[in-house]
């Protein structure tokens, strides 16, 4: 049966019931605070019981507190559609196959009443009724395969997501989209880069940092980025796609390694750490390349996906005086593996260490990453680190925390081996470990120094 | 294209708009009557835009009324606007034309006014609580029906004056009024809402905005279309300014508060004219808008006549050489010449309707030409035509454009052009234009000029563009927050026109006390033991005086007039006094009174030594006179001439007059 209270509850709810009025009934409201004339809209679940929210002639949305009504009137009834213009997506002859896997992120969507919230788009008319430049680009065919948000991707769908891609692949695709929210992009681009190991096309993670119901959202640029990378570049690669600066000019393409979110909203809000990123991608350059050294696409389909996860893999972020106890709950709660994120060049506190040799010795895998993000964990500098190396932990070089955390979960899935799980975790498989920091991978400029000052002002952001 | 054909017969386009704006009965505002405005069924209402005096922006915590030059920025950044769905499901008319324009948008940001909001980076901060108070006052001032919760709504701007390609709004009241001098006026809300960007420039497809001024806490007064007349809708809104201004919590000064006018006429449709600074421009916009839809009206009726099917009408267009069929005109070789396309246009069954009057000095061919610069970005001049009643192409050109596009006398002839990718573009904006004129008169937003005519803005946009704010929560507003507000508004303005007269305050001080909000000033100088009268003329005449010619200190308030009078009073100095110190303490507020005194020359002198003297002028006066013989009364003039100034704050000048013309009298 249809709902056709929607969102309302308690008192509300009690209200409409009594003057028999619906939701998308029009409706007259007699209240202590005069009348109020508008069509009655669901209300979000998370808002209270004492107001009735109505649309009025002129568009905008006011709420009635229960409180002060002294009766409604039903006098019309008109319920809202929501279509996102559907058209059918032009096929044409010659343009590359690009296939869009979709997670749940929105890359053109509608809105959700009932939460407020906003619904995506996804067929391929309805992406092409969003965002028609996509068909210049390629001839796009979508799969939804989840519908969670960002923050609840994890293990189940890293590993749906690998096996979907090697089928894919095996049906001959020539680039893959992978639509996603943004919070935990790079994770997922991280154990995407483990578990679909030499592909040879490009796959492409892309999400957006405005919502598509704005005007002006990143969501369809980054999609027309993503798709010209998916069906055009040379690169074979698990990348992330999105803006490069704040303003609509390009986007960047990063490993799916060393990438990180890095400002809670900016639009440019993903960056490359440790190194530049691996390309620019834009509608009038196409995709030049950065980094000269990339794995080029390939004729064949041959791809080794390794689909692995164990679960039972945690992420320490260490601060002073943090309690050996923490550890040790670890352990006993049947933990198998650690990523310490550990302080300047990978440190700890003295009295952690009984903690972390009692780990090692139950099984434990824990390895040293840094909280600065920049740089590598260098244990040999102090004894502290020689110390800690005996204990037990050893350190991940450059590997950024997250994604530590990725590989040691993948690694874990395959074996336990110690030296086995060492060896997975310190040879790189795509730049999770460089062999050198260049100098212009660490950029964290700072305002107000004139050269900095000329440089915003001159090269826009 | 060796010999020129000959021209078929054409009107004289300047005869022919004469001819038209007659037909049409086009009077000009000063001879219009009320019986003209019956005529066409003149209808208007206001939508009246106020910034409030808050000291912090509405949705971030950037600092409100702190504006820069167009060169001073620290960064730029880039976007484009794209349509998207509304809550309703639908597109926006004008966002699809936004979207045909394809433009790019560079906002120029300073650090000092600009944060990551502004710029679309982050979310909204909660509401500026200052600012809905002070929005809520005004809205139970104009006795609106608050609402129980404010909802924020985003509203579709996709011109780019917001970046996040919509301004968030919200509505505190619904149905209220005001009293003007012979009706009420229906208000149908009032919104709280956040100012837009300022425009620095917009050329071609490239339009540049500085961001100072956007998101400034505004409020929006929508009234009813009541207004039967240019000056009732003036009245208006004069009244919607004098009561924002009543509660001291609203900014004054250059684009601190802006009219958007509504006018229709009898047939026509709701036309917004857009963004009008000075309320003393209304009358004239709105008359002249109202005529226009009267001319378009009449353009469709005979359109109508010769096709009355319009759904079989259609535009030719070829593209053309003009040096090559053998066009003289300068213009087009001109444009031809530097690159551009040019475009010959054959509408059918247009003839005579180009040169058609639509407004005080313009032609149809002016809604051809504004929708060719916005829509297609094609600069200006973009069009020409024989029925141009500026420049007209000549009778040569004309007859070799008509034998090229096979015309006859009932179509009409015009030529465009612009860069090649925009003429796909163009070619449908006139055609679309032309197809709306058998339907009469489009929906659009226009921008008025200051001589009172309008150009092509925008297409209007409806309720489609309206969608919740995902980003912030509703607002509940409890029944005892809105008493607890209530208490604390200001008199009624209607009240305020009740008082002066009572008080017989000359009227024409009645506009300048309260747009500058004095009424308070005056109720504080009355209970100081002033007449009403006297505290209003000293505000409405010598104040408004001396602002015209003494530069304002930014210390000046009105309390210190206040301040003025109590110590005059205090110091048992006459209030005449007031008007020698005024310029003074206006200039110089933070001087204490003494020292005012000093500076204007004032003495401390009893009755009797300023008597003193009496006796010695009038045997001055004697000796200096050029008449014959004085009378008593030209010696009193003359003494009282010669000891006034020092009188004045002493003892009152009519006592004075007195005492002398005792003393004279003695004599």
């Amino acid at each position: 049966m249809e709902d056709i209270f929607q969102g309302y509850k308690g008192k509300a709810l009690e209200v409409l019931k009594k003057f028999n009025v619906r939701v998308w009934g029009k409706t007259i409201i007699d209240t202590t605070r005069g009348e109020f004339r508008g069509t009655v809209l669901p209300r979000a679940e998370n808002d209270d019981d004492q107001h009735i929210v109505i649309k009025v002639d002129t568009g905008y949305n006011v709420g009635i507190d229960i409180v002060t009504i002294n009766s409604m009137k039903e006098v019309g009834y008109s319920k809202a559609t929501y279509k996102i213009p559907e058209k059918e997506f032009p096929y044409k002859q010659g343009q590359p196959m690009v296939k869009l896997l979709g997670t749940g992120g929105t890359i053109a969507s509608r809105l959700d009443y009932r939460t407020g919230a906003v619904i995506p788009a996804f067929s391929p008319g309805e992406l092409y009724g969003a965002v028609p430049e996509l068909a210049d680009i390629c001839n796009l065919s979508t799969e939804k395969l989840f519908a969670v948000f960002s923050e609840n991707m994890g293990p189940e769908q890293y590993k749906a997501l690998a096996i979907a891609i090697g089928k894919e692949i095996e049906n001959g695709i020539d680039g893959i989209i992978i639509g996603h929210g943004t919070d935990t992009l790079s994770h997922t681009a991280a154990a995407l880069t483990f578990m679909v190991q030499n592909p040879p096309v490009p796959i492409v993670l892309v999400g957006s940092q405005r919502s598509s119901d704005r005007p002006s959202s990143d969501a369809a640029l980054n999609l027309i980025h993503a798709a010209y990378t998916a069906g055009h570049s040379d690169i074979a690669e698990v990348m992330v796609c999105m803006f490069g600066p704040t303003s609509d000019e390009y986007g960047f393409l990063h490993r799916g390694t060393r990438v990180r979110k890095m400002h809670s909203s900016y639009r440019s809000t993903f960056r490359t750490i440790g190194n530049t990123p691996l390309a620019t991608v834009s509608r009038v350059n196409g995709v030049k390349p950065i980094i000269e050294n990339y794995n080029h696409r390939r004729k064949d389909r041959k791809v080794n996906i390794l689909p692995y996860f164990e679960e039972k893999v945690t992420i320490v972020y260490y601060y002073p005086n943090m309690q050996p106890d923490i550890i040790d709950s670890l352990v006993d709660n049947g933990y198998k593996g650690i990523i310490i994120a550990g302080t300047g060049l990978g440190h700890i506190n003295k009295p952690l260490y009984p903690a972390i040799r009692r780990a090692t010795e139950k099984g434990v895998h824990i390895y040293m990453s840094v909280q600065t993000l920049w740089g590598y964990a260098h244990m040999y500098v102090y004894d502290t680190g020689r110390d800690l190396m005996a204990a037990g932990i050893i350190p991940a070089e450059n590997m950024l925390p997250e994604t530590a955390y990725i590989k040691l979960g993948w690694a874990l899935g395959q074996t336990t081996d110690r030296e086995e799980v060492k060896r997975l975790m310190l040879t790189p498989i795509n730049d999770e470990i460089t062999k050198k920091e260049p100098y212009n991978g660490y950029l964290v400029y700072q305002g107000g120094v004139p050269e900095v000052e000329e440089f915003i002002r001159k090269v826009r952001k | 294209m060796k010999k020129s054909p000959s021209s078929t017969k054409r009107v004289d386009p300047r005869k022919n708009y004469l001819a038209t704006r007659k037909a049409i009965g086009y009077v000009d505002r000063k001879d219009a009557k009320e019986s003209d405005y019956q005529r066409i069924g003149f209808m208007s209402g206001l939508e009246v835009h106020q910034q409030l005096k808050t000291k912090e922006k509405l949705f971030c915590r950037c600092p409100a009324g702190v504006f820069h030059s167009n060169n001073n920025y620290h960064a730029e950044v880039i976007r484009h606007m794209r349509p998207t769905l509304s809550e309703l499901g639908e597109y926006d008319g004008t966002a699809l034309m936004e979207f045909k324009t394809k433009k790019e948008i560079t906002y120029r940001l300073n650090n000092a006014t600009t944060c990551t909001y502004e710029i679309d980076d982050t979310p909204p901060f909660p509401i500026n609580r200052e600012a809905l108070e002070y929005a809520l006052e005004i809205s139970l001032l104009s006795k609106l029906n608050i609402v129980g919760e404010v909802h924020i709504t985003r509203k579709q701007y996709l011109d780019g004056s917001i970046p996040t390609g919509f301004q968030r709004t919200a509505i505190l009241g619904v149905e209220g009024e005001i009293q003007i001098s012979n009706k009420r006026i229906g208000l149908i809300q009032l919104s709280i809402e956040e100012d837009s960007c300022r425009e620095i420039s917009d050329i071609g497809h490239k339009r540049i905005y500085k961001t100072d001024r956007l998101g400034m806490p505004l409020i929006e007064t929508v009234t009813h279309p009541e207004c039967l007349t240019p000056d009732e809708l003036r009245e208006a809104a004069e009244y919607i300014r004098f009561l924002n201004r009543s509660t001291g919590k609203v900014r004054t000064g250059m684009g601190a508060a802006r009219e958007d006018v509504n006018v229709s006429c009898k047939g026509g449709t709701r036309i917004e004219i857009k963004g009008v600074s000075h309320n003393r421009w209304i009358p004239e916009l709105s008359h002249i808008e109202a005529f226009r839809q009267w001319a378009l009206l009449n353009i469709r009726k005979v359109l109508l006549s010769r096709l009355p099917d319009p759904n079989s009408w259609s535009a030719t267009y070829k593209e053309i050489d003009p040096k090559e069929l053998g066009i003289e005109n300068e213009t087009l070789l001109a444009m031809h010449e530097q690159g551009y396309v040019v475009v010959a246009a054959l509408l059918p069954h247009f003839g005579g309707l180009i040169s058609h009057f639509t407004q005080p000095g313009k032609c149809f061919i002016s809604e051809l030409t504004d929708r060719l610069k916005v829509i297609a970005c094609i600069e200006k001049p973009n069009i020409t035509s024989p029925e141009d009643i500026d420049a007209p192409l000549s009778g040569n050109d004309t007859a070799i454009l008509e034998s090229h596009l096979k015309a006859d006398e009932n179509d009409a002839i015009v030529v465009f052009w612009g860069p090649k990718e925009d003429i796909p573009t163009a070619k449908d904006t006139i055609t679309e234009r032309c197809q709306m004129a058998f339907e009469g008169v489009p929906r659009e937003t226009r921008r008025p000029l200051p001589n009172g005519t309008t150009l092509f803005e925008r297409v209007l946009p409806g309720a489609d563009r309206m969608y919740p704010d995902t980003d912030s929560a509703p607002i509940p507003l409890a029944n005892d927050y809105i008493q607890r507000l209530s208490k604390n508004i200001p008199t009624d303005v209607a009240e305020r026109y009740k008082q002066m007269k009572e008080w017989n305050i000359p009227a024409d001080t009645h506009s300048y006390l309260l747009k500058k909000n004095l009424l308070p000033v005056i109720e504080s100088l009355v209970n100081l033991g002033l007449t009403g009268r006297f505290a209003g003329t000293f505000l409405g005449h010598r104040l408004k005086f001396v602002e015209g010619q003494v530069p304002a200190h930014p210390d000046f308030s009105h309390s210190r007039i206040v301040d003025m009078f109590k110590f005059l009073a205090a110091n048992k100095l006459d209030k005449s006094l007031a008007k020698l110190m005024l310029p003074v303490v206006y200039r110089h507020p933070n001087m204490d009174f003494e020292s005012v005194l000093t500076s204007i020359g004032f003495k401390r002198r009893s009755k009797d030594e300023l008597l003193a003297p009496v006796n010695y002028l009038v045997e001055k006066f004697k000796e200096i006179t050029i008449c014959n013989k004085p009378t008593p009364v030209t010696t009193q003039n003359w003494v009282m001439g010669q000891l006034h100034k020092q009188a004045l704050g002493n003892i009152s000048l009519s006592e004075l007059r007195n005492s002398i013309n005792k003393n004279v009298e003695i004599n």
